[in-house]
């Protein structure tokens, strides 16, 4: 009996504002779609994130005899040079840091070079000296790269040490930033949608004043009263988050697996599995606000 | 059953209170009147009994309930024991007469077995259990307001307020509404109503409580009622001299 009173008052308040509870619903769809796709982009940098770091590696590059000069004043490194870094990766202070490394000479370099700039017009002009030999070192923990970089910048013979991580931090900056500013956009629309969620109540309230008054008058305990329109607020916010949780999924689908992953089949993207953690959290997430919303707003007008 | 003790309430920016030191006693299945011209605090003392104000000084009881110190989460409790009448009936015009009588029981959780059952009982008690189907503005003043009296009772409370409920009826739909506050009185229900309507209240031969400026100026409790205004000598009415 109570649960049917209750069903049909939310039905009939639902009618009543149907153009401000379909506002509610496009909001709420728009802006958990935004914390969504924020979320989405986080274990998008996240798994690439474990992906690409397991793989960087750090390079200790020799001179050539086209180095900068500042660096390698001595030209071409030496035999010298090669076994003294060998054995210096080889020494127990640093092994217990490496992984393993190897060697790559003038002519593995330029293999690989004109391996990767295929068709371009500068694997014509570049020769196997310009080319750096480099030692590539692969290390147990990828956070320990500075020992590397301490132990060999500056060594005779050494033009540079790179963290290949340092290449993949700038892209994950710009993604950083941009799942930033989809959770800023998407906290602005939160408020909106939490703001309307209560003007919304406050209306359905008025145009029920008299019933309000009835039951107040005869007895009904507040919480009776506050439910219809409290679940009012959470039905329509609970259909604007499902609707953000098919968007996003529809996302994951057709534009990162559908298409991306087929356009960068090295990369590994998110997938429908991780869509099902993040689906879950904005449903709650949008059923939470929109109860505590239209809560406070009919506690307030409902206050004796 | 209801004790209300040294009672003064002031309103937010009023100047003068509107009740000021108040006492009165209502035993069961007493039946009062409240007379005294606007503002001579009738509806303050109806809305203090029914916990919607809370007096600035003074005690209310009602129904054992001390009302100045109940939690305001025990209210509603306390309030579906005391059925309300108004002046302008207050009903719900989307519901039908059954709906609007239902509506009671249903915010109060009853069964639907228990209103399919105590609906029509107490629509026919109030005479209209042939138009449980009609809206209200399809009834007369009379029946509408016969229709609020049913809403009022039909969860049996101890104690009826009606605030003026013959003030929008004519004198003869008037007595029909007092022959059922006088049935229902006669239930063992208290029934307190205020009224400006001076025949009924010389009709029914009740006690009677005069109210002006806030103070109680009489109260027909022991010696019981002799006329509605048996002071006429004190108050002045301009209006005479004029015709001298």
């Amino acid at each position: 009996m109570r649960l049917g009173f209750v069903f049909r008052e939310i039905t009939q308040g639902l009618r009543r504002n149907i153009s401000m509870v379909v506002s509610i619903i496009l909001v709420t769809f728009l802006s958990l779609t935004f914390v969504g796709t924020a979320g989405l982009l986080q274990a998008q940098i996240g798994q690439m994130k474990t992906y690409w770091y397991d793989r960087a590696q750090v390079a200790i590059y020799l001179c050539t005899n086209t180095s900068p000069t500042d660096a390698c004043p001595q030209g071409e490194a030496s035999p010298d040079v090669k076994t003294a870094v060998e054995a210096k990766l080889h020494d127990p202070t640093l092994a217990s840091f490496v992984s393993k490394f190897y060697f790559e000479d003038h002519q593995a370099a330029y293999e690989k070079f004109q391996q990767q700039f295929k068709g371009n017009t500068v694997a014509k002009y570049v020769t196997k000296e310009q080319l750096n030999e480099t030692f590539w070192v692969k290390l147990k923990d990828p956070n320990k790269s500075a020992v590397i970089a301490e132990t060999f910048t500056g060594v005779a013979g050494v033009e540079e040490v790179r963290d290949q991580r340092s290449y993949l931090d700038q892209i994950f900056s710009i993604l950083n930033a941009a799942s930033i500013a989809a959770i800023g956009i998407a906290v602005i629309m939160l408020a909106s949608s939490v703001l309307l969620i209560s003007t919304t109540i406050r209306l359905s309230a008025f145009s029920r004043r008299r019933e309000i008054g009835i039951m107040r008058l005869v007895g009904a305990s507040n919480f009776f009263i506050q439910l219809p329109f409290i679940l009012e607020g959470v039905v329509a916010a609970t259909v604007g988050s499902l609707l953000a949780g098919v968007a996003v999924l529809g996302l994951i689908q057709f534009f990162v697996q559908g298409y991306l992953a087929q356009r960068l089949p090295l990369t590994s993207f998110v997938d429908i599995s991780d869509g099902m953690v993040i689906v879950p959290l904005l449903v709650v997430l949008g059923v939470l606000l929109a109860g505590l919303a239209s809560g406070v707003a009919i506690r307030r007008y409902l206050k004796i | 059953m209801i004790s209300i003790s040294n009672v003064t309430k002031t309103y937010k920016g009023a100047a003068k209170p509107a009740l000021d030191g108040v006492s009165l006693e209502i035993e069961k299945g007493d039946f009062v009147f409240l007379v005294g011209a606007s503002g001579s605090g009738k509806s303050s003392l109806l809305r203090l009994m029914l916990r919607e104000e809370v007096p600035s000084k003074g005690a209310v009881f009602v129904l054992g309930e001390n009302l100045v110190a109940i939690p305001s989460r025990r209210v509603p409790y306390f309030r579906r024991k005391i059925g309300v009448v108004f002046q302008d009936f207050r009903l719900l015009p989307n519901k039908t007469v059954f709906q609007n009588v239902a509506f009671t029981l249903e915010v109060l959780g009853k069964s639907s077995a228990f209103i399919s059952e105590a609906v029509p009982e107490v629509l026919n008690l109030v005479g209209l259990g042939e138009k449980a189907d009609r809206f209200p503005n399809e009834l007369s003043g009379g029946d509408q307001q016969r229709v609020a009296v049913a809403r009022a009772i039909v969860n049996k409370p101890a104690i009826l307020l009606a605030d003026e409920p013959t003030g929008n009826l004519d004198p003869a739909t008037s007595a029909g509404i007092m022959s059922l506050l006088e049935k229902i009185n006669q239930t063992g229900t208290t029934v307190v109503m205020a009224t400006h309507d001076v025949g009924t209240v010389d009709r029914l031969k009740k006690r009677v409580v005069e109210l002006a400026g806030g103070h109680i100026l009489r109260d027909d409790r022991k010696s019981g009622y002799q006329h509605a205004l048996p002071n006429t000598d004190q108050i002045e009415l301009p209006l005479q001299g004029g015709l001298e």
